[in-house]
């Protein structure tokens, strides 16, 4: 029997965070895939109050809320950490998830909204992704936990990847490169580290399933 | 530890505030405290919290930390011997930082709801309301503290929103205690203490607040208003 499962969802960036994290401590675990349409009695159990991915089960106990397990798998893993050690630095890095984490609503409203309302999503993730470039990465760090990736870098992960695909799917172009230009170093950056490039859902795949969902949700509207 | 400076940007009405007096309070830990007019923010928080712009903002010898929960994991891992709020054993930590989230994801909103909606919305907010403070009930069990035997980590967290109770009530014309008798005593529990009876207004005096800014303003602007800031 696993010591360590994960329950999580393909395309769920929450999900990628706790993967991304036991890979780069090298921690084994168990991989459950949970269909989010029809979950399983065993989710259920575990994640009664939000009913949601991921979920950590280590010996049989279960934890939630991803940045609640990756402080976690940090404290009883504590090779190749993601949190600093400072307590001042650690309240800095904990701000920034929390940000980035406050932030993650955004990805559905972008593509599950047209009109006004779609406009109003783009403008916030402006704002959001200037707050970035002018307060998150400065001094030139290539990465938000300076030479080594570490939980924030984690938590903004859907600016690198999923904002792309949510790109194609509504035919917006949200973020210039040229606009971004140290966000966007960093992303080509956190995009290379193996334990990363080797672990992200399928783009192709993504984007069918997020184009269905947008073409599900505009019908439904125009009934 | 003599010339630690700690000071507290705050605003009296604010939960996320009294979480941070109420931390500091328990670990007997003096500081500052500043009062800030939210119509006209001071430079000192424009300079502290550039992102938010917001309250609470503690700074210690002269650094700036932000976000409440933040704020008191901080405070406690600054001076960890006298009071600690989290437990020791990381799985008992991840569940307390657990129901912290909770509290975190729904209290504040509900509540605010219930204040400041009417009609199907407001018994919508009402329902969903107790059905949280339900769940905290559950997770209390018998337990007189959330911390166990003493104050920890998710009672802190939790017992600022008791101050604003008697104002969800009136506006919402229900008994807290008539559906969550268990929680009201484990708020009457911490009350007792002074480090959260110090630090928590009158619920007259919140009340009080709550109609002056309906009276003021008229309530379909309140939503708009920053008066209550949420800390991030």
């Amino acid at each position: 029997m696993a010591v360590v499962k994960l329950f999580g969802a393909w395309f769920s960036p929450y999900a990628y965070r706790v993967i991304w994290a036991l890979k780069l401590k090298g921690i084994p675990y168990e991989y459950i895939e949970e269909d989010l349409r029809n979950k399983s009695p065993l989710l259920l159990q575990y994640n009664p109050i939000h009913k949601k991915v991921p979920v950590l089960v280590h010996d049989g106990k279960p934890i939630c809320e991803s940045t609640v397990i990756l402080q976690y798998i940090d404290e009883i893993w504590p090779q190749n950490p993601l949190l600093p050690a400072d307590p001042y630095d650690r309240a800095a890095t904990l701000f920034w998830i929390k940000f980035a984490d406050d932030k993650g609503y955004l990805m559905s409203k972008l593509y599950q909204t047209d009109g006004e309302e779609q406009q109003a999503a783009v403008k916030e993730w402006l704002e959001m992704l200037e707050v970035m470039e002018e307060h998150a990465l400065i001094g030139g760090k290539k990465f938000f936990g300076g030479e080594e990736i570490n939980m924030v870098d984690m938590a903004f992960s859907f600016v690198a990847y999923w904002l792309g695909v949510i790109e194609d799917v509504v035919g917006l172009e949200i973020f210039e490169p040229h606009k971004f230009p140290l966000v966007s170093l960093w992303i080509q950056n956190f995009k290379s580290i193996p334990v990363i490039k080797e672990n992200l859902p399928d783009a192709d795949k993504m984007f069918a399933l997020l184009k269905h969902g947008r073409e599900m949700m505009l019908a439904s509207k125009s009934d | 530890m003599g010339d630690e400076k700690v000071v507290l940007l705050d605003f009296w009405p604010s939960p996320f505030g009294m979480r941070v007096r109420t931390a500091l309070a328990v670990k007997g830990i003096k500081y500052e405290y500043k009062e800030e007019d939210l119509s006209n923010k001071s430079d000192l928080l424009l300079k502290m919290n550039p992102i938010h712009k917001k309250i609470p903002v503690l700074i210690h010898n002269g650094k700036p930390i932000c976000e409440s929960l933040i704020q008191v994991q901080y405070i406690d891992e600054i001076w960890p011997h006298k009071s600690p709020l989290l437990p020791t054993d990381p799985y008992q930590r991840a569940i307390a930082k657990f129901w912290a989230d909770f509290v975190e994801k729904k209290i504040y909103d509900l509540g605010k709801k219930v204040w400041t909606t009417k009609g199907e919305e407001q018994e919508a907010a009402k329902k969903e309301f107790i059905a949280c403070l339900k769940l905290l009930e559950g997770e209390l069990g018998n337990k007189d503290y959330f911390g166990g035997e003493n104050l920890g980590y998710v009672d802190v967290v939790l017992v600022p929103f008791y101050s604003w109770f008697y104002a969800y009530e009136k506006c919402g014309n229900f008994s807290i205690e008539r559906e969550c008798p268990k929680l009201i005593a484990w708020a009457k529990r911490c009350m007792e203490k002074d480090s959260v009876s110090k630090s928590l207004p009158d619920q007259q005096k919140i009340y009080g607040f709550v109609l002056h800014l309906r009276k003021v303003v008229g309530l379909s602007k309140i939503l708009c208003l920053q008066h209550i800031s949420r800390h991030c």
